[in-house]
């Protein structure tokens, strides 16, 4: 399998800040590819590289087989770009957004019509293309944009942060819509994301980004056997004690609190239950609730960083609510 | 060919875009209508008919002048159509397209000279409305001229805009050049008659020579012209000139 990335040694500063620091990638032909990583980490710095929209401070990359510096403009012509913020002209109607593309981007004239039919109907947008863009839902707009991605046939399609401030239905729309795109066109997708489960039941292969490096890379199932273990999580009245407890007494070392409740990474979590509970109860600790999980991806950057993915940027609350939303479940 | 398909789709763009503001295309009768109605009328009356210019009413002699102040408020406010690009993020959607900066630039500006070429054609047809003769080969006569004094015009807006993030400082620059650069253009007197420092700053001033070269349209023979219209018309092509290329720079250095 051809590579249709490859990055070597490819850095980014921002004045001292180190955007994105000496980034070794390749993404093969035909993957899902996920960046994901907290705000800042570095996904969006390095997804422009790729685009050509920022020139590297060092090192190089190849996008298709061309380089991003030298032949940016090759480059341009082979790829789709959904950016993470919206890039559509609200004056104009969806499909005249459509033809506008469709004409920067050089699709022949006579092919027009019909690749337009095709995407629109791709993203279930028929009957709306001829309304105004600004009388569109967020979702719509966001679809049209996929739509837009599309329509000069790239062999690679970036997506940043493709169902940032989407509800979860239009979310559940739009994975179906990008898995669909892989699997009847033949397209290779990098996203970027911090929505842990959209990496999950999205990604062939996931790298986990932050600061600037990649932290671990591979597929979300073998990242998550990393950890070798399920997940414990104890309801408490005094989540501090009870950590220290566990950790001390029982030497279960990956232990830590977590929004006031114990999470605990163990192996053959379910015969630990009875233990732990015991344990508490003869320390005068109250459990209200205990139960058992499997891994996710955030237990993973939680494991190669020692922190949850940040939630302190404040620039995106819906992605951090989500976050803490099923952490409390 | 792409490049020519890209410079048609952007043109199109901006053209659809004024033609779909309706409030915009109403509101643009409503200035020019006071200039040349309240103030036309007002001190022309003021001079009791002493009219400098034999054959003349005052408001004969302001419309051109009307007529080349809307080409250059419409021309400079389409440099926000930039920075409205920018805030709402399509600005980026037509950087990253396989097209040339210079294909994006010519595209964009020259849409937004039809526009604003639109609103000079709506104040000439205002003018035939209040009885100004304007006949039919001066009209068509006008519409070359006209579109040759936006280019420049669109481009200054378009490049101050390429540099500003915000609308409220493109407002700031808009009274920093447009007011000085009408009101030395002579459009609403006669630049002949000026005093030297001040005649010095309208020949300086490139609208002189579109008010000029539209006056000696509209009036014909009763006009005293400032130079002869091939010359209005070629210092209007230079300056049309360096402003574009200023202007794909411009654009060229913008992310």
């Amino acid at each position: 399998m051809a590579n249709v990335i490859e990055t070597n040694q490819l850095t980014k500063t921002f004045n001292s800040l180190m955007a994105v620091d000496k980034l070794n990638i390749t993404v093969k032909s035909g993957e899902i590819f996920g960046l994901l990583g907290p705000n800042g980490a570095g996904k969006t710095t390095t997804i422009s590289m790729l685009c050509t929209i920022l020139k590297p401070t060092a090192g190089t990359a190849k996008v298709n087989g061309f380089d991003i510096v030298k032949e940016a403009t090759q480059v341009r012509k082979s790829i789709g770009i959904v950016f993470q913020d919206p890039s559509v002209d609200d004056r104009l109607t969806g499909r005249e957004n459509l033809y506008m593309h469709a004409n920067l981007y050089g699709v022949p004239a006579s092919e027009q019509k019909s690749r337009i039919e095709h995407v629109l109907k791709l993203v279930e947008l028929q009957d709306r293309a001829d309304d105004l863009l600004r009388t569109y839902s967020g979702g719509m707009r966001r679809r049209l944009e996929l739509a837009r991605g599309l329509i000069h046939y790239p062999k690679l399609l970036f997506l940043d942060e493709p169902t940032l401030g989407l509800d979860p239905q239009t979310r559940d729309h739009v994975w179906r819509y990008i898995r669909e795109l892989k699997e009847t066109h033949d397209i290779t997708v990098v996203l970027t994301t911090h929505y842990m489960d959209e990496a999950d039941r999205l990604c062939d292969r996931i790298a986990i980004m932050d600061y600037g490096k990649i932290i671990a890379l591979d597929t979300p199932t073998k990242l998550k056997d990393t950890l070798e273990g399920d997940v414990v999580i104890v309801k408490t009245n005094n989540p501090d004690a009870l950590s220290k407890l566990v950790a001390e007494k029982m030497q279960l070392k990956k232990t830590r609190t977590v929004n006031g409740t114990v999470e605990i990474t163990v192996r053959n979590g379910e015969n630990l239950l009875p233990r732990i509970v015991e344990t508490a109860a003869q320390n005068k600790i109250h459990v209200e609730s205990i139960s058992l999980r499997a891994p996710n991806l955030e237990d993973v950057f939680l494991h190669y960083t020692g922190r949850m993915i940040r939630a302190d940027s404040g620039k995106e609350p819906h992605g951090i609510a989500a976050i803490q939303r099923r952490k409390i479940r | 060919m792409t490049e020519l398909r890209g410079f048609y789709t952007l043109w199109l763009r901006e053209v659809k875009r004024y033609l779909r503001d309706r409030t915009r295309i109403i509101s643009s009768f409503f200035q020019p209508l006071l200039w040349l109605v309240v103030f036309g009328v007002g001190i022309g009356s003021s001079l009791r008919g002493a009219v400098t210019i034999p054959g003349l009413t005052y408001q004969q002699l302001i419309f051109p002048g009307i007529v080349g102040q809307t080409l250059l408020f419409t021309a400079m406010f389409m440099g926000i159509s930039v920075i409205w690009d920018k805030e709402f993020g399509f600005m980026k959607e037509i950087l990253v397209a396989p097209v040339s900066r210079m294909t994006i630039f010519l595209g964009k500006m020259v849409g937004d000279s039809t526009d604003a070429l639109l609103q000079g054609v709506i104040v000439l047809a205002l003018g035939l409305a209040l009885g100004i003769q304007i006949d039919l080969f001066a009209f068509l006569a006008c519409l070359p001229v006209m579109l040759l004094i936006t280019f420049g015009l669109v481009s200054i807006g378009l490049t101050i805009a390429s540099f500003m993030g915000s609308l409220e400082s493109f407002g700031a620059i808009q009274s920093f050049i447009n007011l000085p650069l009408f009101f030395l253009s002579g459009a609403l007197f006669q630049v002949q008659s000026l005093p030297d420092w001040m005649q010095t700053l309208a020949r300086a001033n490139p609208l002189t020579y579109g008010v000029d070269a539209l006056r000696t349209i509209i009036l014909g023979g009763t006009w005293q012209p400032l130079y002869p219209l091939y010359v209005n018309l070629a210092v209007i092509g230079v300056f049309d000139v360096i402003m574009i290329i200023i202007g794909t720079w411009a654009f060229t250095r913008m992310k």
